[in-house]
């Protein structure tokens, strides 16, 4: 099932990390039948492949919910108070940093950095940027993406 | 796409075929399409201006160029009208069809759209009289302004690959890293270490197979300059990289860059099929007998994979691990050949080194840091943007002419450098002249070049929590002072944060800080402690008042702080009553609010509701 994505690279180890990001793209978090299928194809032990998928950031073992919403925790986005807008995300969405809510909506990631500095404090929701947060502008956007889902939900 | 080039002469010949106008003198309009500008909307703004030239019959005339960064991100979207270079900040979509009639057809200049500068209020028309821009001196970063990066001709056009076109029928390898080392030019990427004295040890070691890596994977929390460079420029790394193939005799090149940057690794990917279909990569390039290809590997968002050792790891599929320093990658390095790596920014230098020679290149500078740098100005600073300097300007120069100060007249405290591997420079020394000895003599570093600016509303202790709290995260964990380190730095940072600490955690931490510098496998940790070491050295009293008491300075650290709301200043809008998740703000309308601190979460919603700026915390 993952052919087209060894396609597009040369089948060996060096292709690891890039095969698992395209695998991540694909069905939103690395099944287990596809990491075994990495494993025999590229000629890695699984648990190597195992090792590197846990060990990247941008790799998960468990699905990832609808929306990806994550806070930018950089040095510059921090000291404009981006700690507030992290614990309102919390506060609002009731779970931890790296958690998905029960319903699948919103995987909620803290970030290192995604290099938008100048307009921090950033949030990229479902890989656009929004810049200048507060708190209220996060309650916001959030209010707005339940919104949308429910109103999907219902169509 | 331009057709293979087959020879140095048919470049010279292209080149003065397509650089009749230079893109600076051309008559475009120019939108900015860095990050910082789309987060603003100027992707609307540039369809906005494409459908307006074509509806007022000016779209022969001017050309829409969406370029890279312009740096000046605070501003934006950008819109620049050449060759007049009318300046218009924070371009709204319904000011563009007055832009394109009024600036870009009559020749007008509309001054309530244009930039004011806010300490004057004066309002400035051109790109190059804008404080921001007069003082930096842009080398690295010049074109980025007005070259389209998806177009390679437009990097023909202002004298792009003639450097690798002299560096391979003018120069012998050899005499290309003689002049590489004579410029001086130093890593941009953390380290320092002199450019042309790794090229040599690489071109000296022997190995079937040579490597050339960019090292894109820029994870310095509060750098974005090397995203910039390849969104903007990619052809200036791509032709660094092959000079330097060239130079060490290698025929494979790697860019490893960020997942996180999709931007960047679209432009890098077009500008690598163009160059491949121009003859500029591939087997004999311009005829000569040098054959090289790039390729991309994209990182998967580890910080530690930007230390060399852990990024070769990662290249041949391993978990981004370090290993011990003292075998040299330039003899040993990725599957175990010799291997020069670069970072972006050190890369995109080397053409002009080349082109116009060491000399001019290290006539910028002081005298152990040579050229310029690009910083990313960013933190409480007006304005907040990538700015390029010569080496050896002063912080003061940097955060006050070029980043016109603090914003709403709040008192300096600190610029952080190094990213979490440097530390603070206090207000005392804002005349340091910044290059990589200065730097590291303070016990900062250059580091990549981030240069975040902290106010009197910052908490230095809570800056060196944050950097450890990162760290920790970051750390492969491979190494015992790395991992348990930051563990017990954190832990003590923790309760000093929260008002638990005593005041032997400061010893505990230098003791730890010593401990963790001299014995960690790799650079992260063992400067690891630089950003708690250089905060307790400048702004011990910070650290003090936490322990000894229990108040927090900065008004940062919840646990010790509590809102209040100022009754001068409060006129009763009833804002932050709307937005209190715990309704615990009373007031009537137009009265005096209060906030009932037994029930307060301290989340604040009411401090960024507030406009009169009533609310405080202490």
């Amino acid at each position: 099932m993952l052919e087209r994505i060894f396609s597009r690279y040369p089948v060996d180890r060096t292709s690891l990390v890039m095969i698992l990001q395209d695998v991540q793209t694909e069905f939103g978090y690395l099944p287990t039948d596809a990491l075994k299928e990495v494993s025999a194809r590229l000629q890695i032990p699984a648990a190597q492949v195992y090792s590197v998928a846990t060990f990247y950031n941008v790799l998960s073992l468990v699905p990832r919910g609808r929306n990806l919403v994550r806070v930018c925790m950089g040095t510059a986005c921090h000291v404009r108070q981006a700690p507030l807008i992290l614990e309102t995300v919390k506060r609002e969405l009731d779970i931890e940093p790296g958690d998905t809510t029960v319903d699948g909506e919103f995987t909620f990631q803290s970030v290192g950095c995604v290099g938008a500095c100048a307009i921090g404090p950033v949030v990229e929701v479902n890989d656009i940027h929004h810049g200048h947060m507060n708190v209220n502008k996060m309650k916001k956007l959030l209010d707005k993406l339940e919104q949308s889902a429910k109103d999907e939900g219902q169509s | 796409m331009i057709e293979r080039i087959p020879t140095a002469k048919a470049l010279v010949e292209i080149r003065e075929k397509v650089s009749v106008t230079h893109p600076s003198m051309r008559k475009s309009v120019t939108v900015c399409g860095g990050t910082g500008c789309q987060a603003a909307g100027c992707k609307e703004v540039a369809d906005k201006v494409r459908e307006e030239l074509k509806a007022q019959g000016l779209a022969s005339e001017f050309k829409l160029v969406v370029t890279g960064c312009h740096g000046f991100c605070e501003q934006g979207p950008i819109v620049v009208v050449r060759p007049s270079n009318v300046f218009y900040p924070k371009v709204k979509i319904r000011n563009v069809k007055k832009i394109i009639e009024r600036t870009v057809a009559a020749g007008e200049i509309i001054d309530e759209l244009l930039y004011k500068e806010p300490v004057s209020g004066d309002r400035i028309a051109h790109e190059q009289d804008i404080p921001f821009y007069a003082r930096q001196h842009r080398l690295v970063f010049a074109h980025n302004g007005y070259i389209d990066p998806t177009d390679i001709t437009d990097y023909l056009s202002i004298g792009g690959y003639a450097a690798i076109e002299k560096a391979l029928f003018k120069m012998k390898p050899d005499e290309i890293i003689e002049e590489v080392t004579r410029s001086g030019l130093r890593g941009r990427g953390g380290g320092g270490f002199l450019t042309g004295r790794k090229w040599r040890s690489c071109l000296d070691a022997l190995g079937e197979r040579k490597f050339v890596i960019c090292n894109a994977d820029e994870g310095d929390p509060g750098a974005f300059m090397d995203r910039s460079l390849l969104e903007g420029n990619p052809h200036a790394v791509i032709e660094g990289m092959l000079i330097g193939a060239r130079a060490v005799g290698s025929k494979e090149g790697i860019v490893y860059v960020r997942h996180e940057y999709p931007l960047a690794v679209e432009r890098l990917i077009d500008a690598l099929d163009e160059a491949r279909h121009a003859g500029l990569l591939g087997d004999d390039i311009l005829g000569s007998d040098f054959s090289f290809d790039i390729r991309i590997s994209r990182g998967g968002g580890a910080f530690v994979c930007g230390e060399s050792t852990a990024l070769m790891a990662s290249l041949e599929g391993r978990s981004g691990e370090p290993r011990a320093k003292y075998v040299h990658t330039v003899e040993h390095g990725l599957f175990d050949f010799p291997t020069t790596l670069n970072n972006v920014e050190t890369w995109a230098n080397v053409p002009e080194i080349i082109e116009n020679g060491a000399d001019k290149f290290a006539s910028v500078g002081t005298e152990q840091s040579k050229g310029t740098k690009i910083f990313s100005l960013v933190g409480k600073i007006n304005n907040t943007g990538l700015v390029e300097v010569p080496m050896g300007i002063s912080v003061r120069d940097i955060v006050y002419e070029i980043g016109g100060g603090i914003p709403k007249g709040k008192k300096f405290k600190a610029v952080q450098t190094g990213g979490p591997s440097g530390g603070c420079i206090p207000q005392s020394m804002l005349d340091l002249q910044v290059d990589f000895q200065k730097l590291t003599e303070v016990g900062s570093m250059m580091g990549s070049g981030g240069m975040i600016v902290m106010d009197e509303d910052t908490c230095m202790v809570d800056v060196a929590r944050y950097f450890i709290h990162f760290l920790k995260e970051e750390s492969c964990g491979k190494c015992v002072p790395c991992r348990e380190g930051l563990k017990t730095a954190l832990d003590t940072l923790d309760r000093i944060t929260q008002g638990k600490g005593e005041m032997k955690d400061i010893e505990i931490l230098e003791e730890l800080g010593e401990w963790m510098s001299t014995s960690s496998l790799c650079a992260l940790g063992g400067s690891a402690a630089n950003p708690v070491l250089s905060t307790i050295l400048h702004f011990r009293d910070e650290y003090e008042a936490h322990i000894v008491e229990r108040r927090c300075p900065g008004g940062i650290c919840v646990e010790l702080i509590t809102y209040s709301i100022d009754p001068e200043l409060c006129d009763g809008c009833h804002a932050c009553v709307k937005v209190c998740p715990k309704d615990v703000i009373a007031g009537d309308k137009k009265q005096t609010h209060t906030i009932d601190t037994t029930g307060c979460i301290k989340c604040g919603a009411c401090l960024s509701a507030c406009t009169r700026d009533a609310i405080s915390r202490k």
